[in-house]
């Protein structure tokens, strides 16, 4: 048996070996409660114990619950030594309390009684128990019992030394815990001056409250930088014996040092020039030590001396002003970075990480590439090639990406599965970021996918796609490269669904080579088919149902898999309803709706790379921002495009039985065996307008264009100049009359999107302008009118402010209100201004608000129809045009767009089942109003006859109007 | 933070499982949960600071060796039993030097004449 120190509790310490010679655990748990019971009589007898024989048993209750049992009793009796005047009674009763008492005992009170009392009773050992006790407690309820006792024991003159020191770590306890509870007052003022304490340790301790109290509110405490700084100044300037003892291994108080250097990088560099220059050479000072020879070979030396010049890099990286230290502190990095102690190279690349985004050192960080890479390769610790793998990516940018790719792509063959992820995600966001050749960047994600496929989350997958998608310089060695891929007899799953996308988009693009024709590229995907989990098996069929209509001839044998047992009997209800629905939509359809159901995706819309979204979220801090922000233009893609729905999450070719809101402009009735008819959502099939390119060979609609300017110009009065409206307009605006969202407008520059909603009377419009520019845009102004005195009648439109910029690549989104009052012809013009390098530019829109987007369908029989019908008869309730057709009459199409024009299609109405009858309630605020339309094709003649009837005068020949442009 | 008995339990396995893996080779941090555990080895016994991700690490890795020496001096070369017989007052070595989370006092001449002064009190 050892020692015991002073009077010792004999009995504890034969109770100590006692249980350290138990030979197993039962033996010891017979031992302790035997204690147990033997304690718990002394408790309860009559016999009152002595302050020495409670000590003893509260000291063995406190043992015996640091062995890991649980003790139920014993706290009384230690709050009863808390007023023992001895010191050790004292000390094993608050300890006892501190080690097992919780915050919530009921004994609490009586506790908080007992440190109030030692606090102001005279004896500085006994305060500083109590100051101990309610440091390691930290109870709100002591916060709010001592908030007056402690701040006052800080700053009274006549507190000693080392209770200073106690009380203002208690303080920052308590100001951790229940910061609300301590009232602010006049101690707030004085306490920045404990920094000149002439005790060191009264210093340090202050140091860390100060540090806390800086943080909530820097500008109340500023005058703690000057104070700090010559404080510091004095210590590093010294030689160390000035220092007490406060010298550790010849380093002149290193803890101290630290504890000040924190503090000042809670402020920006100092604004007074003599506190700055000082400042620099404390720092200088420090860097300079560095380069001198150690004055000890012990490590604790070096620790000491770097932990100081670690922090004193941490502040210049901090105030990252100064580019002569930045340069030194990432030199002296370097030197560590080949160092033979494993903490400071980690600690190196740790540092150098963030050095890596200060523009001054980023070029100095690059000349270490080399030690890095190595260290990448060689670390037996994983956390320092982690570090590694961080300070590569920090220190990646346009002139070294590709080696550094390169070499992260080479060391993941070997990394350790716990990083692999992160490294994948990172090599991803760098071969995006970085890209100057898009071949590049396909090569490097697929080359991700061989060697790490099953560390290839969903969002870097996706990724390429949309990459792909969105350039069409890269679209045709994509399919090259995963159809390449593929034929390696084992690949990764997230290969398969990579190539099935892009082959199934693209795939065409190499059809012409016999080595990947058609049914090579169909046979190929195919032989991967059974290996797959549903997921990607459905992702395939979406696949197949594109070849289909990329490559007719191979249409029979794709048709042969879809009617196979195993796909239209899949367990799988997905695969067994992809199956019959791709079956039914090849065999049902023309090539017309199948080459516009299954035409090429649009592009997505720009948006923070989800893969780096991801990143941030799973390692925060491993993003650095800096560097982000630096090369974010660059990162961006040029193609900023809108698809339909702009919040579209992963490309999913095709969205059978469309979720939420169908774009109805898209309905095909397929006629599926569930009986519902399933609308095919292609994500805007609206898909991109080349903007001011007119369709080609399409007089009729020329002729259109021409009758619908000339109807909406007609009344000068309305003091709308059409001519101004800018280029492409008109079209992009009659596309929105038989649907709600997609793409208004695009220029170089701007790229504008629309999506709404309406319920009877009431519409909502959102407009989305995306900067396509790598600058922002200023003085970013909309305004809309109302042509002639529509506002006060027609239409009344409320418009959301929109912000004043545009930043580059970003996207604003604006909202309107419509309500309809009553009928109208003319949609509101828009306005939009800005500047874009200093120039002016304006653009004018139709805003795509149209009177038929207030009508909700209506269903009725063949027998009120008629009767209706015949009821609207004076000649202003009718309208009818003959109308060219603009393309080959198709039934299914007419009625998507009778749908998409928000009125019903009567079956059975007319007894020629080629005419279609429509009607639907003209919701305005004024009325409602009856409309019934009839349409009658002539496919000989390729010609219509529209009749619109409405209960209202010049509704009908509104809409009449509005319905003949889409035919 | 507050603990509950339980949780310090876990803790207590969770951070042993973590730091008594390592080797000799690797750094003397390790991330522990959304912090840092600074450990040094001394025989068979490890010391442990959990700390922030952004505080400094060798000052807390030579903090711990600082106090190993007060521990050394104050037992005269101090081994694992004397921890375990005088637990109580290796309670008291600890709040000499380490207070509220952070560190209250460095100079080892003066934690150490505390530490004899409250000795001669018993």
């Amino acid at each position: 048996m050892p020692t015991v120190k002073g009077d010792g509790m004999r009995g504890l310490a034969v109770f100590i070996s006692d249980i350290r010679n138990c030979k197993s655990k039962e033996a010891e748990i017979k031992r302790i409660n035997k204690e147990l019971a033997n304690i718990r009589s002394k408790f309860k007898g009559d016999k009152t114990l002595d302050g020495y024989q409670k000590k003893k048993y509260v000291c063995k209750l406190l043992f015996i619950f640091l062995l890991g049992h649980d003790i139920d009793f014993g706290h009384m009796e230690a709050v009863n030594l808390l007023s023992s005047n001895r010191y050790t009674e004292k000390q094993i009763g608050y300890l006892f309390i501190s080690v097992l008492i919780g915050a919530n005992n009921d004994l609490m009170k009586l506790v908080i009684q007992a440190i109030r009392n030692d606090l102001a009773g005279r004896n500085p050992i006994h305060i500083t128990l109590a100051l101990q006790c309610v440091a390691n407690i930290g109870s709100r309820e002591m916060a709010e019992g001592l908030s007056v006792d402690i701040p006052k024991l800080l700053v009274s003159g006549d507190t000693i030394d080392s209770v200073k020191q106690s009380a203002a770590l208690t303080l920052l306890r308590l100001l951790r815990s229940s910061p609300d509870s301590i009232p602010m007052g006049e101690w707030m003022s004085r306490i920045i001056h404990l920094l000149n304490d002439q005790h060191m340790g009264v210093v340090t301790a202050a140091a860390s409250l100060i540090e806390n109290l800086v943080k909530k509110n820097p500008e109340e405490y500023k005058g703690c930088v000057s104070l700090a700084v010559s404080r510091l100044s004095r210590i590093v300037t010294s030689s160390y014996t000035d220092l007490q003892d406060y010298t550790y291994y010849f380093v002149p108080a290193p803890w101290l040092s630290v504890k000040l250097l924190r503090l000042l990088q809670n402020y920006p560099p100092p604004e007074d020039p003599a506190v700055k220059t000082r400042l620099s050479e404390c720092l200088e000072t420090i860097l300079n030590k560095a380069q001198e020879p150690p004055k000890s070979k012990k490590v604790q030396h070096s620790n000491a001396k770097n932990a100081v010049l670690f922090e004193a890099i941490n502040l210049i990286i901090h105030m990252d002003s100064d580019p002569n230290l930045l340069v030194r502190a990432c030199n002296q990095l370097g030197q560590f970075l080949q160092h033979r102690e494993t903490n400071l190279r980690y600690l190196a690349l740790e540092s150098m990480c963030l050095l890596a985004t200060s523009e001054f050192s980023h070029e100095a960080v690059k000349k270490h590439q080399e030690t890095v890479i190595t260290a990448l390769k060689t670390e037996r610790d994983v956390s320092v090639r982690q570090r590694a793998v961080d300070l590569l990516y920090a220190m990646c940018d346009r002139t070294n990406a590709e080696e550094i790719v390169g070499e992260m792509l080479e060391y993941l063959e070997s990394a350790d599965y716990s990083i692999r992820e992160e490294m994948v995600l990172k090599v991803a966001i760098l071969a995006e970021k970085y890209a100057v050749d898009y071949t590049w960047y396909v090569d490097v994600i697929l080359n991700l996918i061989r060697i790490a496929g099953d560390y290839v989350s969903e969002e870097v997958w996706y990724r390429v796609i949309q990459i792909v998608i969105n350039r069409d310089d890269v679209q045709g060695y994509a399919a090259k490269t995963v159809f390449e891929a593929l034929q390696a007899p084992a690949c990764h799953e997230n290969m398969v669904k990579v190539g099935g996308y892009i082959l199934g988009e693209f795939g065409n693009l190499i059809a012409g080579d016999p080595r990947s024709g058609s049914a090579v590229q169909f046979q190929l995907l195919h032989s991967k088919y059974h290996l797959c989990s549903p997921a990607t098996r459905g992702l395939l069929l979406s696949a197949y149902i594109k070849f289909i209509n990329l490559f007719p001839e191979i249409k029979h044998i794709i048709q042969d898999v879809l009617r196979s047992d195993n796909n239209m009997r899949n367990a799988d209800v997905e695969l067994q309803q992809r199956s019959i629905e791709y079956l039914q939509l090849s065999s049902i359809t023309t090539a017309d709706v199948l080459a516009t159901v299954l035409e090429e995706m649009p592009p997505f819309p720009e948006r923070e790379s989800s893969i780096l979204a991801k990143l941030k979220k799973k390692k925060p801090s491993s993003v650095p921002e800096g560097s982000e922000q630096k090369e974010t233009t660059a990162s961006k893609i040029p193609a900023v495009q809108m698809s339909n729905n702009v919040d579209i999450a992963p490309p999913t070719s095709i969205n059978l039985m469309s979720q939420g809101e169908s774009s109805t402009d898209d309905f095909v009735d397929q006629g599926s065996p569930q009986g519902g008819s399933a609308s095919v959502d292609l994500l805007g099939l609206g898909s991109p307008t080349q903007p001011t390119a007119p369709s080609v060979g399409s007089g009729g609609l020329l002729d259109m264009f021409d009758t619908l300017t000339s109807h909406s110009s007609a009344p000068a009065t309305n003091g709308i100049d059409l001519g101004g409206l800018s280029g492409g307009a008109e079209e992009a605006f009659r596309k929105f009359i038989c649907k709600n969202n997609g793409v208004l407008f695009e220029n170089d520059l701007l790229q504008i999107g629309v999506k709404s909603e309406y319920r009877e009377d009431l519409g909502r419009l959102w407009v989305f302008y995306g900067n396509k520019t790598t600058f922002q845009l200023n003085a970013f102004l909309v305004d809309v009118s109302t042509p002639g005195n529509l506002s006060e009648t027609g239409l009344s439109i409320q418009q959301k402010p929109v912000g004043g910029e545009v930043e580059a690549g970003a996207q604003v989104k604006q909202q309107f209100n419509m309500a309809c009052v009553q009928e109208f012809a003319e949609a509101p013009v828009m306005t939009i201004q800005f500047l874009y390098s200093g120039a002016q530019q304006k653009i004018s829109l139709k805003l795509p608000v149209v009177l038929n987007k207030y009508i909700t369908p209506a269903e009725m029989d063949a027998n009120t129809f008629f009767t209706r019908w015949k009821a609207l008869n004076s000649p202003s309730q009718e309208c009818q045009q003959i109308i060219k057709a603009t393309s080959p009459i198709d039934h299914e199409q007419v009625k998507a767009k009778l749908i998409g024009f928000s009125v019903s299609v009567l079956e059975k109405v007319d007894p020629n089942a080629e005419n279609f009858v429509s009607a639907g309630i003209l919701y305005t605020r004024n009325q409602q109003v009856g409309i019934l339309l009839r349409l009658e094709p002539n496919k000989q003649a390729q010609m219509y006859r529209l009749t619109v009837r409405a209960s209202r005068d010049k509704v009908a020949k509104i809409l009449c109007d509005l319905m003949q442009t889409q035919l | 933070m507050h603990f509950g008995h339980d949780e310090k339990q876990k803790l207590i396995e969770e951070v042993h499982a973590v730091v008594t893996v390592r080797d000799a080779k690797h750094t003397n941090f390790v991330k522990f949960r959304n912090f840092k555990i600074v450990y040094r080895r001394y025989a068979g016994l490890y010391f442990c600071i959990c700390v922030d991700v952004s505080d400094n690490n060798l000052a807390y890795l030579e903090a711990i060796h600082n106090s190993i020496e007060v521990l050394n001096d104050y037992f005269h070369n101090v081994c694992e039993l004397d921890l375990i017989f005088n637990f109580h007052k290796v309670y008291s070595v600890v709040d000499e030097m380490f207070l509220a989370g952070e560190i209250r006092e460095t100079r080892q001449t003066k934690v150490l004449k505390q530490l004899l002064m409250l000795s001669s009190l018993e």
